[in-house]
Formats: structure tokens, C-alpha cells, sequence
């Protein structure tokens, strides 16, 4: 087997967006797939929300997030010294690789040599588990849909349900060729089957590795929000426990969580609650019968301190990744979340990736969208996502003087000939004499109109011109 | 940000009427019968005529200096405090929505929000502010619609459409599966992303096809131009129309005949 077919995910070109999604959507598999798996989703959260006052709560939701990011720094500091005064060592990481180094030397300092990972997104960011793979240090991940990625040595094609690609059948077939169980359409056998493997892992791991779903400065607790306990064995059973989490999920106090777990679990499953939800506030005190004797938290940045620098582009921080957005995405719906080659897919991935991996790099994101509005109008905190959206492909073609763009690889998409299309669009639509002159010409000479409109005409008839304008009909009537 | 409240105003005697660069070239018809509704209603109607078009598809396309030079070019045509209709939940969206972002920070940014505040999508204006009553002169027939998403999540009138439809006796309103997911125009999306789009919107159409229904209406031209063109390239039994262009037909007179 090649390196590449080894490590898939890190070979993933984020510009070849366009092949990987008409390969998925002329997948009948995968589209069924995510087709059956976001109406689900779908049904559920508006079963869940309902005798909410659901917009009352997205304000809420949505003002927690700013105060906090509106304090960030202070909070921040309040953060570290309150999980300090708790006994969890802080650590702080500019990028995804120095927070893997942060996570290599605590293993070291332990001469750990096996990590068992709850999920986090986070650690896809850094690539965790091909670096410390690298180390000599195995990790194996322990969330089932995590593990199932794992094994197919794939990466998340969700941030909340990362195997909702496969369906049972494959999943089936994965387990048969990788483990040995059984092909069976039974989920609860397979799902057993899963919890056998696991089970051992977490009594012999050195270390747990785990995400974080809101870390809470007033009192230093880390929130961790699950459903199949394995969060809670992670971070409970082996010796020492490290989080990783970006540094824009504090919350100021505890009680901001209960509207926001409120929502995340409604938002994200459907759930009225998760099965489990895990405060954290340090390692095992002396008297205590359970708990890991060390734990860490490594606060990354990756890029949000220079999202956050712009007041507008900061509401891309407000997001509790609850996957909503790419739930109720038409696109994401089409080409599921291995097209965007991302580590977020789906529209929050389109705002949130050109910051991590450049616009030039992700410069097609952006516009992988009908701007239909779907994702903000579900986003539990209000993300104006398609004016980011806009914002960014503004930022991908430098094509506003008066906000020059800021945003690293901008200009990327700028191309010389789609420029000058526009400035002459722009110039004949400012002239409203030459606007009726030409638009009165194409109705004159409609039967000249090209019949192949490229991609347009791929899958549709050509618009037709009509034989007289507005303009001209109105001109004729108030004569 | 929170969306402002709407407050419609009281039924004026006069309104702009807004024609959107799409209606004009290629759907005059449809602007035609929402003028007549309006003239109907005892409103009269001032058409600018040097309108062009609102500027969206460089402001969505990201060349925002080239929108903003074409919406400049409109924001002079509305001097009287009439209120201006427009019969594109579309570009009222861009109007109403986002003039006021397009011009912070330039010399008509209290122009264009004053603007932004007296656009009304035009199904909305007739329901809510005129109470229009409609007489079904028509043949019963049965159609299914489809909102816009700026209609639906823009200018916030999903639920206008099918208020109209229901006054008219001899329509049977059906309502396709995931009615209010996109159809994958998008604007320069359709052209950028062919095939993503040409998946949605032929998801879409089957769903309309799946409703029974063989006439389908919408309140913009874009989603009219996709997903009629679909049906039609692909020989799928449905056919769209404005809405504007269907209640006029049906309540003019002539029988229900298509002009």
C-alpha cells in the first residue's frame, strides 16, 4: 500500500473540490446516504425545538457567544488562572503543529505509547493521530463513528456523525474485513462488537485525548457533551487526560452553558439532552476513588486570533459545532463531506477553512453555495453565514476598494477576464440609456441568442428573450 | 445583528415599481400582471425608467465596487416616500437586505438604508398592505409553488404565496416534499457549480412532478429560469410561471388564459 492510500487525508488537495464533488454526486451510494441520513436529522431537530420559543432562544444563544467573544482575551486569562487553580496544567499552541508537539511531549514526559482519543474535531485540525503515529505512539479514537473512520483510514465526513458516509452494510463489511466480527445488518451486534475492542484499549491507554465543548473561565470546568460514554472513559480512565480545544469556546459562566447545551444537542441531533455530559475540573483530588492523576488542557489558536482581529469575520467564532448548518445544506446534502477536503465540511467549512488554509488554498469554498440561506437561518447562534459567504468570495477576487481584503491568499480568484466582464457589466448597468439600448437589442435579435449557455445549458433549456422589454412595453403604454 | 421588524405601511396611492433587470428581458409578462394587480388595487403605478438593475450579481459574485457602482445608478430613481415594489423576493432581498452594508462607510449610506426601508417583495405588498381580494376566474386546476429562498429567508414572505393561491376557488394548492429547500439557481452558482446545481435542481423537480401538480408557480425568475428550463431540457411534465402572471390571468377576465 502507497503512503498516499495510507494517509488519504493528508494528501487531500483542498482546490480539487469540483472533481471530488461530481464524483460523489454521480454516486448513487453516497448520495442516498447523505440524502436519508440530513432528512433524519432534519425531522429531528424540528421535532426537538418544538414548543420552544426557538427564536428567543437563538438570540440568547447567539449574546452568550458574543459577550464572549467580546471579552475573549480577558476571558481567556481567567480561564488559565482558574484551571490552574484547579490543578489542570494550561498550554497554549499558536497552530496545529505546535499543539501536537505540546501533546508528543506530555506522552514523552509519561513514556506513553498508547492514546485513546474521545472526539474532537480539534485534533483533526492538528492531524493528531498521523503525527503521533509518526511518534511511535498509537492512537486509536474511540468515539464509533471516529473508530469506523479510523479503520477505513478515512477522515470525518461530519463533525458530529463522522461516518455518516457509510451505511450499515458498509460499516458491516469494514468490520468484517478489519476486525474479524461478523458481517451482520444487526447495529446493535456490530455496534457490541466495537465496544469489545474499545473496551480493552481504554484500561491499558496512558493517555486520553478529548475535545472540549465549552470551557467555562468563572470556574475553570471543561464541558464535554456525548453520547456513548466513551468521552467519560477517556478522559476518566487512563492516567492522564489532555483536551484540546480552540481558544474560542469559553464561555464567561456556568450558567451560559445550559442555553447553549440547550440548543447544541437539539441543533446538532435532535436530542433533548445527550446520554452524557461531562464536567471537568481537575485531576483525581486525594481522597478520590477514579480520575486521572494529570490533566491538561491545550488552548489552540490556528488562525482564530486573526479571524478574531475583524469585526466582522468574528462571528465566525460564535460556532458550538453543532453540524446544523450542514444538515440542512442542499450542497453538502449533494456532495457530502469528503468534497470540500477540509477538516470542517459544509458551511461552516466554507467560512471557518480559508482562514486556516488560505483563500488561495480554498478558494473555491466560498462559492460552493447557492447563498440559499438555509445554514443561517438554523445556526443556533446566528452565524450570518451566507453575508460571510459573500464577504469571502468579496475577499477571494479583491473586489472591494473601500474594504480592502485582509484575509490571507485574498486576490486568489481574481482572474483577469472574469474581472473585465464584470467592470463592463457594471459600466453598460450604470447607464440606464445604454442598459435600454442594448436590452432592446437583444429583444429585437432574440433569434440570434445561442442556444449553449455552458454549464447553464448542461442540465437546462436557455432563458428566452422576450420579444419586447419591460422598458419598451411600458414606454408603449404611457404614450 | 437582528432582522428589523416589518411594519408595513398603510395601502398608498402611488408606488415605484421596481422591474429587475430578469423580469424586464425575459419575463415582461409577469411584470406587466403585477402592475396590473397593483392598478387594480386603485394604486398608481410610477415605473422608473431609467432603472437597470439592482447589482446582485456582482455583489454575490464578490466584485462589490462594480454592484456598488450599478446600485448607486438606482438609488436617485425613488425621490417621493412612495413605497417601491418589486416582484423578485431576490433582488428585494438585495435591496432591502443588503443596500444598507454595500453603502456603509460612503456618502449614500443614509440614502440607500432609507431606500432599503421602503422595498416591499411584491406578493407580500399585495396580501399585507393592499388586502387584496381575488375573484378565481379560471378553470379548477391544481399547482404547486415554490418560494424563493430570499423570498422564504430574505425578505421573510413564505407564507404570502399560498395565502394567494388559497383565494382562488378553483386552485388545488399541493405542496411538493422539502418544499422550502433551494433549487439550486443561485445565480452565478448554477453557472460556477453545473453540476451541484444541476443536481438540486433536478431533486426539485421531481419533487414538483411527484405532487400531481403540471403547473408549478414562483416568485422569482431565477428559480422560474431553472427549474422550467430543467422540466423543459428534460421533457418532465410540469411547467412554471410567475405568480404575479398567474393570478392575473386567472382574475382578469380572459378566462385563465395565458397571455
Amino acid at each position: 500500500m502507497s503512503e498516499t492510500e495510507q494517509h488519504p487525508a493528508h494528501h487531500i488537495d483542498v482546490k480539487e473540490f469540483h472533481p471530488r464533488a461530481r464524483a460523489a454526486i454521480h454516486n448513487p451510494q453516497i448520495r442516498q446516504n447523505f440524502r436519508k441520513a440530513m432528512d433524519g436529522l432534519m425531522t429531528k431537530r424540528k421535532s426537538a425545538f418544538e414548543g420552544w420559543e426557538l427564536e428567543t432562544l437563538r438570540d440568547l444563544g447567539a449574546n452568550i457567544r458574543l459577550r464572549a467573544l467580546a471579552n475573549l482575551p480577558d476571558l481567556l486569562e481567567q480561564l488559565e488562572q482558574k484551571l490552574t487553580e484547579n490543578g489542570i496544567k494550561v498550554h497554549w499552541a499558536d497552530d496545529g503543529d505546535e499543539a501536537c508537539e505540546i501533546v508528543r511531549d506530555i506522552c514523552t514526559a509519561r513514556n506513553a505509547k498508547t492514546v485513546i482519543k474521545g472526539k474532537s474535531m480539534v485534533s483533526e485540525e492538528m492531524e493528531l493521530n498521523h503525527y503521533l503515529e509518526e511518534q511511535g505512539i498509537e492512537a486509536l479514537e474511540s468515539d464509533l463513528g471516529e473508530y469506523i473512520v479510523q479503520l477505513a483510514e478515512e477522515t470525518p465526513s461530519h463533525i458530529i456523525m463522522p461516518a455518516i458516509h457509510k451505511n450499515t452494510e458498509e460499516i458491516s463489511q469494514l468490520l468484517h474485513d478489519k476486525t474479524g466480527t461478523d458481517l451482520s445488518h444487526d447495529v446493535e451486534y456490530l455496534t457490541a462488537s466495537a465496544r469489545l475492542q474499545l473496551r480493552e484499549k481504554f484500561m491499558n491507554a496512558d493517555v486520553g485525548v478529548s475535545g472540549v465543548n465549552f470551557a467555562v473561565a468563572e470556574t475553570g470546568t471543561l464541558c464535554l457533551v456525548e453520547n456513548e460514554g466513551n468521552g467519560r472513559m477517556t478522559t476518566t480512565v487512563p492516567p492522564c487526560h489532555i483536551a484540546v480545544t480552540g481558544i474560542e469556546k469559553v464561555v464567561p459562566n456556568l450558567e451560559d452553558v445550559t442555553a447553549l447545551l440547550a440548543l447544541l444537542t437539539r441543533s446538532a441531533t435532535g436530542q433533548h439532552i445527550t446520554t452524557y455530559f461531562n464536567m471537568i475540573s481537575g485531576p483525581r483530588k486525594t481522597n478520590e476513588l477514579d480520575g486521572p492523576e494529570e490533566v491538561h488542557v491545550v488552548l489552540v489558536d490556528n488562525g482564530r486570533s486573526t479571524i478574531y482581529q475583524d469585526d466582522e469575520l468574528l462571528d465566525t467564532l460564535r460556532c458550538i459545532r453543532c453540524g446544523a448548518c450542514m444538515n440542512h445544506c442542499p450542497v453538502y446534502t449533494r456532495v457530502g463531506g469528503h468534497a470540500y477536503g477540509t477538516t470542517y465540511p459544509g458551511p461552516i467549512g466554507k467560512i471557518l477553512m480559508p482562514h486556516m488554509v488560505g483563500l488561495d488554498e480554498g478558494r473555491h469554498l466560498p462559492t460552493a453555495s447557492s447563498l440559499c440561506g438555509a445554514c443561517g437561518e438554523v445556526c443556533p447562534v446566528k452565524i450570518p453565514i451566507p453575508d460571510l459567504l459573500v464577504r469571502l468570495r468579496q475577499e477571494a477576487v479583491d473586489g472591494d476598494k473601500l474594504h480592502p481584503a485582509r484575509v490571507r491568499g485574498h486576490g486568489a480568484k481574481r482572474g483577469a477576464v472574469e474581472a473585465m466582464i464584470w467592470k463592463g457589466w457594471s459600466w453598460m448597468h450604470a447607464r440606464p440609456g445604454l442598459y435600454r439600448m442594448g436590452t432592446g437589442l437583444g429583444a429585437r435579435f432574440r433569434k440570434l441568442q445561442p442556444g449553449k449557455l455552458g454549464g447553464w445549458t448542461q442540465y437546462r433549456t436557455a432563458p428566452k428573450l422576450a420579444a419586447k422589454t419591460l422598458h419598451e412595453r411600458m414606454k408603449e403604454r404611457n404614450q | 445583528m437582528v432582522d428589523p421588524i416589518k411594519v408595513y405601511p398603510a395601502k398608498p396611492s402611488k408606488v415605484y415599481f421596481y422591474g429587475t433587470c430578469l423580469v424586464d428581458m425575459f419575463f415582461p409578462d409577469a411584470g406587466m400582471a403585477g402592475i396590473q394587480l397593483l392598478e387594480r388595487e386603485g394604486i398608481e403605478v410610477i415605473y422608473p425608467e431609467d432603472q437597470t438593475c439592482c447589482g446582485q450579481p456582482a455583489y454575490t459574485s464578490g466584485y462589490h465596487d462594480e454592484a456598488r457602482a450599478v446600485a448607486k445608478a438606482q438609488l436617485g430613481l425613488f425621490p417621493e416616500d412612495w413605497p417601491i415594489v418589486v416582484p423578485s423576493g431576490s433582488c428585494g432581498g438585495m435591496m432591502r437586505k443588503h443596500y444598507p452594508a454595500l453603502f456603509k462607510d460612503t456618502v449614500n449610506d443614509v440614502k440607500a438604508a432609507e431606500i432599503a426601508g421602503r422595498i416591499w417583495e411584491l406578493t407580500d405588498f399585495l396580501v399585507n398592505v393592499c388586502h387584496i381580494k381575488l375573484d378565481d376566474l379560471g378553470e379548477p386546476t391544481t399547482v404547486a409553488m415554490h418560494t424563493s429562498c430570499s423570498a422564504r429567508r430574505e425578505m421573510g414572505v413564505a407564507e404570502v404565496g399560498p395565502k394567494l393561491l388559497g383565494q382562488l376557488k378553483n386552485v388545488n394548492l399541493v405542496e411538493q416534499v422539502r418544499a422550502e429547500e433551494c433549487c439550486g439557481f443561485g445565480g452565478t452558482f448554477a453557472v460556477r457549480h453545473p453540476e451541484i446545481s444541476g443536481a438540486m435542481v433536478s431533486e426539485k423537480v421531481d419533487t414538483l412532478v411527484n405532487t400531481g401538480a403540471k403547473e408549478f408557480v414562483t416568485t422569482d425568475c431565477g428559480c422560474l429560469m431553472n427549474i422550467d428550463g430543467y422540466a423543459e431540457k428534460n421533457h418532465k411534465p410540469v411547467t412554471g410561471q410567475h405568480i404575479l402572471s398567474f393570478l392575473w390571468e386567472r382574475t382578469n377576465g380572459d378566462g385563465g388564459k395565458r397571455s
